[in-house]
């Protein structure tokens, strides 16, 4: 899917939430693992998260969400990337999310969930597979 | 390093000029002479839930604790100035904190809880002077007179900028929003109350990544800026600089930390003397709240977490705090539950009853290396401070990204350490164990939101609109003058204006911020 090319990752941080380290550390990490990488800053509503997905064409989202609001904000994110054809975008999400919540984002079609004292490693490795084995 | 310090490593060290006694000049040993022996640190636990009813039923649950002080938490509409029934606020109404959109909101978090006697701390920072008034309004209603209040307002609009992101305005209508806070209570009959106008604030900049002399620097370079800005608005600097107060993190290096917020005094009265003149005593006084690092804690094995909180909140009473937050060990999951929240305010309690560390002010006073430690930070401290007026100030440099640029490359290298092991974290990148129980977890219930919404709807339909409308239309006038915007937001409070109309009227006249891109 991204042969010769690099892959391209959108990096959000929906909500009104602030609390953007964790989303610019990953960024960061991202990049210099050789992607390219976009990073919306923070307060974007679904709208906007879809609209920078489309515009730029990126192979892989990922959520950054601390504020417990993940089980309203990702159903309305997913229902948005599918009003702009972009339902096969894998998405991810990290932050605070609790255990019985993983399931439920699963459900909704987030591809995996992030938390707390994951490896920026870690998150490369699984976007490099997913894109290349999709 | 060396193996051990020794009186070498402190070489013209001035006994009376470095340090002099606790409660004198230059403070590094503390505001008080007799420290914890006189009156211990104010134990006070950040909370706030769902709904102003289940804040005052957890408000009243820590009081009967023996929780001596209240710290408001409000939900992220809130803090960025949208009603509950605002369309951005959908997700978020009660959230990581109480929703207030009307002065019936406050007046419910409050309910019998007497404001005079009580002491309330509220981190809010662009909408502080809505929140404030909505206070002073409930604190009317109570009868209570407005001199005896006691409390802190955070009203640290900067470091919003720098880290924690709930601006609404830009920068420079926001320190006068600020500095009208700082004039508020003189306008309340000139009395002098026991309020702190500010809370100067390193805790949010450490938490995004900041290092113990970074926090320090933006944040001593910040409380520069709103001196000096309250000066330019005509304030006199002894009507406010004794009401100015600080908010520190108190991380994992235990004797750093103690260093830092020895530094922290120290540079601050010399600032207050030095550069502004203060002739006061008070003035030149650095006295700060802090709470333990959050960003410390880990998801593996979370009951390691209360261990951390212990060392971290020992750090800051050898540093001579006035008051004290300490973390939930379930932190990392969610918002904390009550039990986690009751195992964190024991942990101040064995500390000040158990420890014996209250036993005398600044124990540590005269380590050979705690003494070098604490040179070392004032050093590096003053070096960015100095970059930063070279910038241009706090204000300048913010606006050009200095800041937030220092702040993430250092939270970019600790995460590299902590991948390749060079930084340990027990249970996390060491010690690793098979995966325990998660904690219980504190679940809003979403009746409270719905209430909160009807609540809401009520007062809008029961309010005397033209009078509402009469107040707002009144503070836009006064938006576009130079007088001082809390008389007019407090009579649009008392109209029972809400929130998000309140800001929307600013923002109409003060503009909006937006972020500068970071990537």
């Amino acid at each position: 899917m991204v042969k010769g090319r690099k892959i391209r990752v959108l990096v959000a941080k929906p909500g009104l939430d602030g609390h953007d380290r964790g989303a610019k550390v990953v960024a960061r990490a991202l990049h210099d693992a050789g992607m390219q990488v976009f990073y919306t800053g923070i307060r974007q509503t679904p709208e906007m998260i879809a609209e920078a997905a489309f515009e730029g064409r990126v192979d892989v989202i990922g959520l950054s969400i601390l504020s417990g609001a993940h089980l309203e904000l990702c159903p309305r994110i997913m229902e948005h990337l599918g009003s702009k054809g972009l339902r096969n975008v894998p998405v991810l999400v990290g932050g605070i999310i609790p255990e019985e919540d993983v399931r439920a984002l699963n459900d909704m079609g987030i591809r995996a969930v992030f938390g707390p004292g994951t490896l920026t490693r870690e998150i490369e490795d699984f976007i490099t597979r997913m894109v290349t084995e999709d | 390093m060396p193996d051990c310090f020794t009186p070498g490593d402190l070489p013209d060290f001035d006994y009376q000029g470095e340090l002099g006694h606790p409660g004198k000049y230059p403070f590094t040993r503390g505001i008080h002479p007799t420290m914890y022996r006189g009156r211990l640190w104010t134990m006070r636990q950040y909370a706030g839930f769902a709904s102003a009813e289940e804040s005052n039923r957890r408000y009243r649950y820590l009081l009967e604790q023996g929780q001596a002080g209240l710290s408001v938490a409000f939900d992220l509409p809130t803090q960025i100035g949208y009603d509950s029934d605002h369309p951005l606020a959908a997700a978020e109404v009660g959230k990581v904190g109480v929703p207030v959109s009307t002065l019936k909101d406050m007046e419910t978090l409050f309910d019998q809880i007497p404001l005079e006697k009580v002491s309330i701390s509220m981190t809010i920072n662009s909408t502080a002077p809505i929140l404030l008034a909505m206070y002073v309004a409930t604190a009317r209603k109570q009868n209570a007179t407005i001199s005896n209040l006691e409390g802190t307002i955070q009203n640290d609009i900067l470091k919003e900028y720098i880290a924690r992101g709930t601006y609404i305005f830009p920068p420079q209508p926001s320190m006068r929003l600020a500095t009208d806070i700082f004039d508020i209570f003189k306008y309340c009959h000139d009395s002098a109350p026991r309020w702190n106008v500010i809370s100067i604030s390193g805790y949010h900049m450490r938490e995004a990544g900041a290092t113990a002399s970074q926090e320090l620097a933006f944040t001593l370079a910040n409380g520069i800026a709103y001196v000096q800005a309250a000066l330019d608005a005509g304030l006199d600097l002894a009507s406010f600089a004794p009401r100015l107060s600080f908010f520190f993190c108190c991380h994992n290096d235990f004797f750093e930390e103690i260093a830092k917020f020895r530094a922290a005094r120290r540079l601050w009265a010399r600032i207050m003397r030095e550069r502004f003149k203060a002739e006061d005593e008070r003035s030149c006084m650095l006295r700060f709240h802090t709470q333990t690092a959050g960003c410390t804690l880990t998801a593996q094995q979370p009951l390691n977490n209360i261990v951390r909180t212990a060392l971290q909140a020992l750090a800051a009473v050898l540093g001579g705090t006035q008051s004290l937050h300490t973390d939930s060990y379930d932190e990392a999951y969610a918002t904390p539950s009550e039990e986690a929240v009751t195992i964190a305010l024991r942990t101040q309690q064995v500390v000040a009853f158990e420890s014996g560390v209250t036993g005398a002010a600044d124990p540590l006073g005269g380590s050979y290396y705690l003494e070098h430690l604490t040179r070392k930070m004032e050093r590096e401290t003053g070096e960015y401070i100095d970059r930063i007026d070279k910038l241009g100030g706090a204000v300048r440099a913010i606006e050009d990204g200095f800041q937030q640029r220092e702040i993430e490359d250092s939270a970019y290298l600790c995460q590299k350490q902590v991948e390749s092991g060079q930084r340990t974290i027990v249970g996390m990148n060491k010690f690793t164990s098979a995966r325990t129980t998660t904690p219980r977890l504190q679940r809003i219930d979403p009746t409270q939101t719905s209430r909160q919404l009807d609540r809401l709807h009520q007062v809008k339909q029961q309010r005397d609109y033209d009078r509402a409308a009469a107040t707002l239309h009144r503070l836009g006038e006064a938006a576009r003058g130079p007088d001082n915007l809390m008389p007019p937001i407090l009579d649009c409070v008392e109209a029972y204006c809400t929130l998000g109309e309140i800001s929307d009227t600013l923002r109409r006249v003060l503009g909006t911020q937006k972020e500068r891109a970071a990537f």
